[in-house]
């Protein structure tokens, strides 16, 4: 289990288990974290799950695929620390990974 | 004015969940007329993944979500539904008793359809452009900002700024750089996803001087009464650059909405339509929801789940359609009057 942090817009922190393997997307919804809809249900097809990963952990998180850097063209505001966080699998690497989502999915 | 259809049901929705509910009626001699706001069958899955694999479907160990939507047309081929694709419901007016339920349906492309039922299989709801995050971009929308090219005419001597990286941004990029004063063609990063020889012909253009490239996003629009002058760009660096333009065309692809669902009057719980799990009717008799638009104890949004709704909503949408005649159960591995339905006996 490692805990990921999911800041919303408006500041407030959420800490919850990320299951090794499952995708910090799943993590979030399983959890009912808000700003993250994920209507595609992670099949990296919607950009709506898009966060921005805390520049201290750009690095481990890495860059995304271009598949995923396509997608990214579709969602709000992006940034050089954007992802779509159906594409970031939790690790025990990850524990303590900080994100924060955007105050509009789409 | 369009002449009124009639016909046994309207289906909202040409999604996989649509598709084989006309198979499911078809199987019992019921007509269907389907209206889909897309330009082409499928819904999600041809929208969002047609190349991508879909596991869980019964039978098909992987099949795409193209490939599904292939076959599931050629299922319902033998009961030659109509489509009305590019349109959406707009109204949906009640014209019958409970008893005999009537419904008349009118498309915003002013198609009107009267029919026993409806049975709405919209999923998401209707794919609708994404609108970019602006402060007041919707003051200029419909005068100067507009999500899609009706009338190639209308950008005539403009200067238009497009936005976007995929086809429709490149197409249109194309396509009105003869006819424009000047175009500018904005994207957040120097790749795109369009066809290659598109962002060919657009990087020649740009080289040219006879169209402008720039790598960046919009933040503010300046302008009055809905009209644009110019648009703020701020590039990767924090640097920005005042766009002078008078048209804007963002193409930042499809977002479902609900949409005109939420005025027909039917109940509904945070945007999914309740149901019964006998009959799959809504809180209105005769109006029916299938797929990922219904809701129930224990709903799960499979399209299996979708396809088991819809063999159920046609047993009660039979009795509407033919209030006097019996339903007899039977299969399509034994049944020859099925067989000749689906035109193998």
């Amino acid at each position: 289990m490692a805990q990921i942090s999911f800041i919303d817009s408006s500041g407030q922190t959420r800490t919850v288990g990320g299951e090794d393997g499952a995708t910090v997307m799943e993590t979030a919804i399983r959890n009912g974290i808000p700003e993250i809809e994920a209507e595609c249900g992670g099949a990296c097809a919607c950009a709506t799950c898009h966060v921005y990963v805390d520049p201290a952990w750009a690095e481990k998180v890495g860059k995304p695929q271009p598949m995923e850097e396509d997608m990214l063209d579709f969602a709000w505001e992006v940034q050089p620390n954007s992802r779509l966080s159906c594409q970031i699998k939790v690790t025990p690497d990850l524990d303590g990974l900080i994100v924060r989502t955007p105050a509009r999915q789409g | 004015m369009t002449e009124t259809i009639n016909t046994d049901v309207v289906i909202v929705g040409a999604g996989p969940v649509g598709l084989f509910a006309v198979f499911e009626l078809g199987l019992l001699d019921i007509r269907c007329h389907l209206v889909d706001i897309l330009s082409k069958p499928g819904g999600q899955c041809s929208e969002l993944y047609p190349e991508k694999p879909i596991y869980d479907i019964p039978g098909f160990p992987l099949v795409t979500g193209q490939g599904l939507v292939d076959n599931l047309m050629e299922q319902c081929k033998p009961f030659h539904p109509v489509f009305h694709h590019g349109e959406m419901v707009e109204r949906l007016e009640t014209i019958g008793t409970a008893e005999h339920p009537g419904f008349r349906v009118t498309t915003d492309g002013g198609q009107t359809i009267e029919c026993k039922a409806v049975l709405i299989a919209a999923g998401g709801g209707s794919f609708q452009p994404k609108k970019p995050p602006i402060p007041g971009v919707d003051a200029y929308e419909g005068h100067s900002v507009f999500y899609a090219v009706r009338k190639m005419e209308a950008f005539a001597g403009t200067r238009v700024l497009i936005v976007g990286g995929g086809d429709s941004a490149l197409d249109w990029t194309l396509n009105l750089q003869p006819i424009a004063e000047r175009v500018t063609l904005l994207h957040r990063r120097d790749a795109f996803r369009a066809a290659p020889h598109s962002v060919n012909s657009m990087r020649e253009l740009v080289a040219s001087g006879s169209m402008d490239l720039l790598l960046g996003q919009v933040t503010a629009l300046e302008g009055a009464d809905g009209h644009l002058e110019a648009a703020v760009v701020k590039h990767d660096d924090g640097t920005s650059t005042r766009v002078v333009c008078n048209r804007m065309l963002p193409f930042f692809g499809l977002t479902m909405k609900l949409g005109p669902i939420a005025g027909w009057g039917l109940n509904l719980h945070e945007n999914l339509v309740p149901v019964d799990t006998e009959k799959f009717e809504t809180s209105t008799p005769g109006i029916f929801a299938i797929g990922d638009i219904n809701t129930y104890p224990g709903k799960l949004k499979l399209i299996l789940s979708g396809f088991h709704e819809g063999a159920l909503a046609a047993q009660k949408i039979h009795r509407y359609v033919y209030p006097d005649k019996r339903l007899t159960f039977q299969y399509t591995t034994s049944s020859t009057n099925l067989q000749k339905k689906l035109g193998v006996a």
